[in-house]
């Protein structure tokens, strides 16, 4: 091969899930991938691979952001939190929780991503950023239906379980200060 | 995607003289637009610059009033900031009608301008399309062009801008500042930023090989009532079959800008004087020139009725 076909790799180090990891990539590597095929946590899923579906939906340094459309090399020092470093099987995130109760998927291939939007999404209201259906720009906005319908569309779920989605979230909402 | 080599720049000017010596070079910032794009070959950068350390990322206050908007604002940042809320609510109302909160999240100020087309022909790289590659035709004319532009097309290209903040920010008159590789600034009155395709549809703005947009400013508050109502498919998460974003004074006088009509963001200082007398009148001065498709006709329509709606929501 040519020098210009030679795949360009750069060494990379982020924090994931608490864990500090290092890795040389081909500068190509997704955020998505790098989890994925060379971290091999596969709680994340790969669904449209081109920030559509939100199915590939990770917390970076506290936001949340769709793992596909970012290049591992960008997130040096970054600490990026997934599924796995939400709960385990024994210790569920509340939201994990509420998704088994409520009953907020079918196939589940969603859900990681549901899950750690939805994480964000509380956050966000926490912090005072508006929707496109705040009412009022002003004012702090409101843990409505509509709300979280509005600020989870970025997660589409083709089983349709977006109700159950919407009470799930809700519940967990209610339960905190 | 196209293998490519990749760097961190640590100044505007070292981004620029970076993007101007190296062939085929581009800045890469959110990359929720490029990325995707690369990952179709649409765009085939052989080195990309990370342009996320360069400290752009603050809203700053002018002595005049206005905003100073850092090139890596996020669009999530600039909605929430209390000012742009306060004096320019129809940019953080234009910003939250855009997109997903994920793609919000990461997506910057600069790039949102630069967006490219959602041309669905533009995507598909078996199609003909002068804007992705010169000189190989338009399979949107004649296509399915629901979507796409009825005002300021041409012979050669009838793609639409994407962007609703850009709607929002024509009708508020920002000013773009850039850094070029020669080390000199400049700052470019959005109204002149945008080009319309002619028979270049690939070339979209005026800025030069290299040149890097460091800053978006605004100038001071307008007042009045803002409103950004965008008509689309489904609810949320769907670019505009048509928008309108408008500041309305007290006495029906004020400013608008269209978006998803036309190749830019789409505004008519002249159909602007038209304001107290309706919509009617705003569209006719709007769309004179007017070139719809029959797929796209309607939105000649839809374009009235969304300006009726603005106007009426404004009157209270």
């Amino acid at each position: 091969m040519s020098p210009a076909m030679t795949p360009a790799r750069l060494k990379v180090s982020f924090t994931v899930n608490g864990e500090k990891r290092v890795l040389e990539l081909d500068t190509r590597t997704t955020l998505l991938d790098a989890l994925r095929e060379h971290l091999h946590l596969t709680g994340t899923k790969k669904g449209c691979d081109h920030g559509q579906c939100g199915a590939c939906t990770v917390i970076v340094d506290g936001r949340r952001i769709n793992s596909c459309l970012t290049l591992a090399v960008m997130h040096e020092g970054e600490r990026i939190t997934t599924i796995e470093g939400l709960g385990t099987p024994d210790r569920l995130h509340p939201l994990q929780a509420a998704f088994i109760k409520h009953d907020g998927y079918q196939c589940g291939y969603c859900t990681p991503g549901q899950i750690c939007s939805a994480v964000a999404v509380l956050d966000e209201i926490e912090a005072g950023i508006p929707s496109h259906v705040s009412a009022d720009l002003a004012a702090r906005p409101q843990l409505t239906a509509a709300e979280l319908r509005e600020r989870m569309s970025g997660n589409i779920c083709r089983c349709g379980a977006y109700s159950n989605i919407v009470e799930a979230i809700t519940e967990v909402a209610g339960r905190q200060p | 995607m196209k293998s490519f080599t990749y760097e961190r720049a640590t100044s505007p000017a070292e981004a620029a003289t970076a993007a101007a010596r190296v062939t085929g070079a581009k800045f890469i910032a959110g990359g929720t637009n490029l990325l995707d794009l690369m990952k179709l070959q649409i765009e085939t950068p052989s080195h990309l610059i990370d342009v996320n350390n360069l400290a752009l990322d603050k809203i700053e206050a002018m002595p005049d009033g206005g905003l100073r908007i850092g090139a890596l604002v996020r669009n999530t940042d600039l909605a929430a900031d209390e000012r742009v809320r306060r004096d320019y609510g129809l940019l953080a109302r234009a910003l939250l009608a855009g997109a997903s909160g994920q793609l919000r999240n990461k997506a910057t100020t600069a790039g949102n301008l630069l967006q490219r087309t959602r041309c669905p022909y533009f995507y598909d790289t078996d199609q003909p399309c002068n804007k992705r590659k010169p000189g190989s035709g338009c399979a949107a004319i004649g296509g399915v062009s629901r979507q796409l532009a009825i005002i300021g097309t041409s012979e050669a290209c009838i793609a639409t801008n994407p962007s609703d903040m850009a709607v929002a920010m024509m009708a508020l008159d920002a000013i773009v500042e850039t850094a070029r590789p020669d080390g000199t600034a400049r700052s470019i009155p959005i109204a002149d930023f945008y080009r319309l395709p002619g028979d270049t549809p690939h070339l979209e703005t005026v800025l030069e090989p290299g040149e890097l947009i460091t800053a978006v400013t605004l100038p001071k508050p307008l007042g009045g009532t803002h409103i950004y109502r965008k008509v689309r498919d489904r609810a949320s998460y769907a670019f505009a079959l048509v928008s309108v974003g408008a500041v309305v004074q007290r006495d029906g006088t004020g400013r608008l800008a269209l978006g998803g009509v036309a190749p830019k963001p789409w505004r008519i200082t002249a159909a602007e004087t038209e304001m107290p007398r309706g919509a009617k009148a705003v569209a006719a001065r709007l769309f004179a020139d007017a070139k719809p498709t029959r797929d796209n006709a309607f939105k000649l329509t839809l374009a009235e009725r969304t300006l009726s709606a603005v106007l009426a929501e404004a009157r209270g």
